[in-house]
């Protein structure tokens, strides 16, 4: 069966309608859109400042050859030359003054021709710029920003986590007075986003003298309500006579929860750790508020303030970009059904 | 051979974790042990609850409360202590305005261009969404190849940070970017979008857009696959119209699902602040500013940090946001029931 012929085969089986063009159609322009401007940024960041700057930009990353011709201090830029005889040569440009260029053949580097300049072509190859990644990394504080963020988001899930599903067992497995009012009380709090509250959480966290820490950006978030929710639906379903069981044995209720219930939550406890993790990496608007010396700046805040220093260096700028996007891109490869389905579930992100 | 050395690694560090585990819950069990020996079995709910419950205490019911407090206290200092009791006055300072409809009548002309902003950004941003992620969720219910495929493309922006996705559509709309070199291409001239007001907003719609619709489309996919097969083979039995089954089957048992999307995208919309910031930083001059922006530019961003007005601010926007969230959970409520 050919490719076009397997394509043309819906999963019923029946013939292909008009409709079914239409919706691959716009499947394949939602694929472009969504997915080229990434595509784009990749090549991007592997051209060198010049290549950034050309117009119209070329889609692969080009930059011109260069060669070294005895004589010069300075490899020479090499031009496909156009000569007065009709003939065409590939040769380096010693110095250009205005309209004229004065070239070099690498191979006689004594014979200099005059030539104009449209007489001439860049010779190109691929070339990506690795300086790109590589310099930044060196200059500026990179790696500082990703150890913040890798420390940041380590360190929140994992108190997110602990702390979430010990309220969620709290509220699923007993029944006790107050119960149903501490429900209420965390659901309640999905109302009071930090876009709210961001000024006083400013002087709560200054007064805890944590202004300029990581702690700063780890804490307030921690408690979340819709992990508490998500956790205690799932150890909802779990069978009570295990439970039952371990208190015959004299096990405490932190054992229960610790090496029963826990280890039988471990589906919920992935997804919740899965969306703080991307919760974390990504937080932007109080790490901003909150984090005001370039040491303790996550990669979000370093990466914006990138861009606000170094408007004109895009080379730097796109290659760093393309850093902080690809550790979310990895996770989602690996785990793309696991997250689909976890926020088709929950309806949470 | 490379795979085998990964997994090895992998089951080393799991059992590595499980190991810390096992010893952190081993030590944490003996005060634990006399903690319940203390206060009984029948307490110790209450201690699991406790560590969350003191979280949300700190950072947010705490906050809710000093948040009134600055609301109706003056001057630029922080502690709550120096600042002297002014009543209503950041709110009538916000509310003191000419005409509603005219911002530059207002004395606080940028809280009401916000408050405009945010209005023509969230009205185009959550309609155009939400119909993007219908359509796109109807075609991918459809009986295509490689669902799970283009379901993954569409959903990849959701992921990303707002800074990655302002930095690359910034890089393609920027004087000499991919849309400025297909305008030439096409014998057009170059557009400065982030000049040009009414282009400078359209952006910031369009890439909200772009970032966030699949995840509502994933919402609504799950909707429409929980409609039951057999109403649709009825329809086939019946041989009725393509267009009829959409007004008369998947629309109405797609509504409660609708409508917690466009809820949910309302709240979230009139909450954007990241992007846009990034994108545009509200410019040019304030013709993108949007709500959120005024509050942290007021707050933190700007010569004299004006912690009250901030707070007057957060607490109409407060407002705003709970009237919607009941909206919401009414709405989720009505849908479990019916």
């Amino acid at each position: 069966m050919s490719v076009v012929e397997v394509l043309a085969k819906t999963r019923g089986g029946r013939r292909l309608h008009w409709t079914d063009y239409a919706a691959y159609a716009y499947l394949a322009i939602g694929v472009v859109l969504m997915f080229g401007p990434v595509v784009w940024l990749a090549l991007s960041s592997f051209k060198t400042q010049a290549g950034l700057l050309e117009f119209p930009p070329t889609l692969l990353p080009m930059s011109q050859k260069e060669v070294v011709v005895q004589g010069y201090d300075k490899p020479l830029p090499l031009f496909r030359v156009k000569l007065p005889d009709g003939t065409t040569k590939v040769m380096g440009q010693a110095r250009r003054i205005g309209l004229q260029a004065q070239m070099v053949d690498p191979a006689d580097p004594a014979k200099r021709v005059n030539v104009a300049i449209d007489q001439r072509e860049p010779v190109r190859e691929m070339a990506f710029a690795t300086s790109n990644y590589t310099e930044p990394l060196r200059r500026f504080d990179f790696l500082r920003y990703l150890g913040n963020s890798v420390f940041v988001t380590i360190v929140a899930t994992i108190i997110t986590l602990l702390i979430n599903s010990m309220a969620a067992f709290a509220l699923s497995i007993y029944e006790f007075p107050g119960r149903n009012a501490a429900m209420v009380t965390i659901i309640g709090t999905l109302m009071i986003p930090i876009t709210v509250i961001l000024v006083p959480v400013y002087l709560v966290v200054t007064s805890l003298g944590l202004i300029n820490s990581l702690w700063a950006v780890i804490l307030p978030g921690a408690a979340t309500p819709t992990g508490v929710f998500l956790l205690r639906q799932y150890m909802m379903t779990l069978p009570r006579d295990l439970i039952e069981a371990a208190r015959m044995d004299k096990a405490s209720e932190w054992q229960i929860y610790a090496r029963i219930v826990l280890p039988l939550s471990l589906p919920a406890l992935a997804v919740l750790a899965i969306f703080s993790v991307m919760w974390r990496w990504n937080e932007f608007l109080w790490p901003l508020a909150v984090l005001t010396k370039s040491e303790s700046y996550t990669l979000q805040i370093g990466l914006n303030s990138f861009q606000g220093e170094l408007q004109v260096q895009w080379h730097y700028l796109l290659a760093m970009t393309m850093l902080t996007l690809l550790p979310v891109s990895l996770v989602f490869v690996f785990l793309q059904r696991f997250i689909t389905t976890g926020i088709a579930n929950t309806g949470m992100k | 051979l490379a795979a085998a050395s990964d997994q090895e690694d992998v089951s080393a560090a799991a059992g590595l974790a499980s190991g810390l585990w096992t010893t952190f819950v081993k030590l944490v069990d003996v005060p634990m042990r006399r903690l319940q020996a203390l206060i009984g079995q029948r307490n110790m709910p209450y201690m699991f609850l406790l560590p969350n419950l003191a979280f949300f205490g700190v950072f947010v019911f705490l906050p809710l409360a000093i948040n009134v407090w600055f609301s109706v206290t003056g001057g630029s200092a922080l502690f709550l202590g120096q600042r002297p009791y002014v009543g209503s006055q950041q709110y009538a300072y916000l509310f003191d305005c000419g005409s509603y409809l005219d911002p530059s009548s207002c004395r606080e002309d940028r809280f009401w261009r916000g408050v405009q902003n945010t209005l023509v950004f969230t009205f185009f941003q959550v309609t155009m969404m939400v119909l993007f992620a219908l359509v796109t969720a109807l075609v991918l219910n459809m009986k295509i190849r490689g669902r799970g495929f283009f379901r993954a493309v569409y959903f990849f922006p959701v992921l990303l940070s707002p800074v990655v996705v302002a930095l690359i559509w910034k890089w393609i709309l920027q004087r000499d970017g991919l849309i400025n070199a297909g305008l030439t291409s096409l014998g057009g001239q170059k557009i400065l979008f982030f000049v040009d007001p009414s282009w400078a907003m359209f952006w910031a719609v369009f890439v909200s857009i772009w970032a966030h619709m699949g995840f509502y489309t994933l919402i609504l996919l799950a909707g429409l696959q929980g409609i039951p097969a057999d109403l649709y083979e009825a329809a086939e039995m019946d041989a009725t119209p393509a267009m009829r089954v959409l007004w008369r089957i998947t629309l109405p048992l797609l509504w409660p699902n609708l409508m917690v999307v466009i809820v949910l995208s309302l709240i979230k919309a009139v909450q954007t602040f990241d992007e846009v910031f990034v994108l545009t930083g509200g410019g040019p001059g304030s013709a993108t500013l949007l709500i959120v922006q005024y509050i942290y530019d007021t707050a933190f961003a700007n010569q004299v940090q004006n912690f009250g007005l901030a707070s007057a601010a957060s607490v109409v926007l407060g407002v705003v946001l709970f009237l919607l969230t009941l909206i919401q959970i009414g709405l989720s409520q009505r849908g479990k029931t019916a």
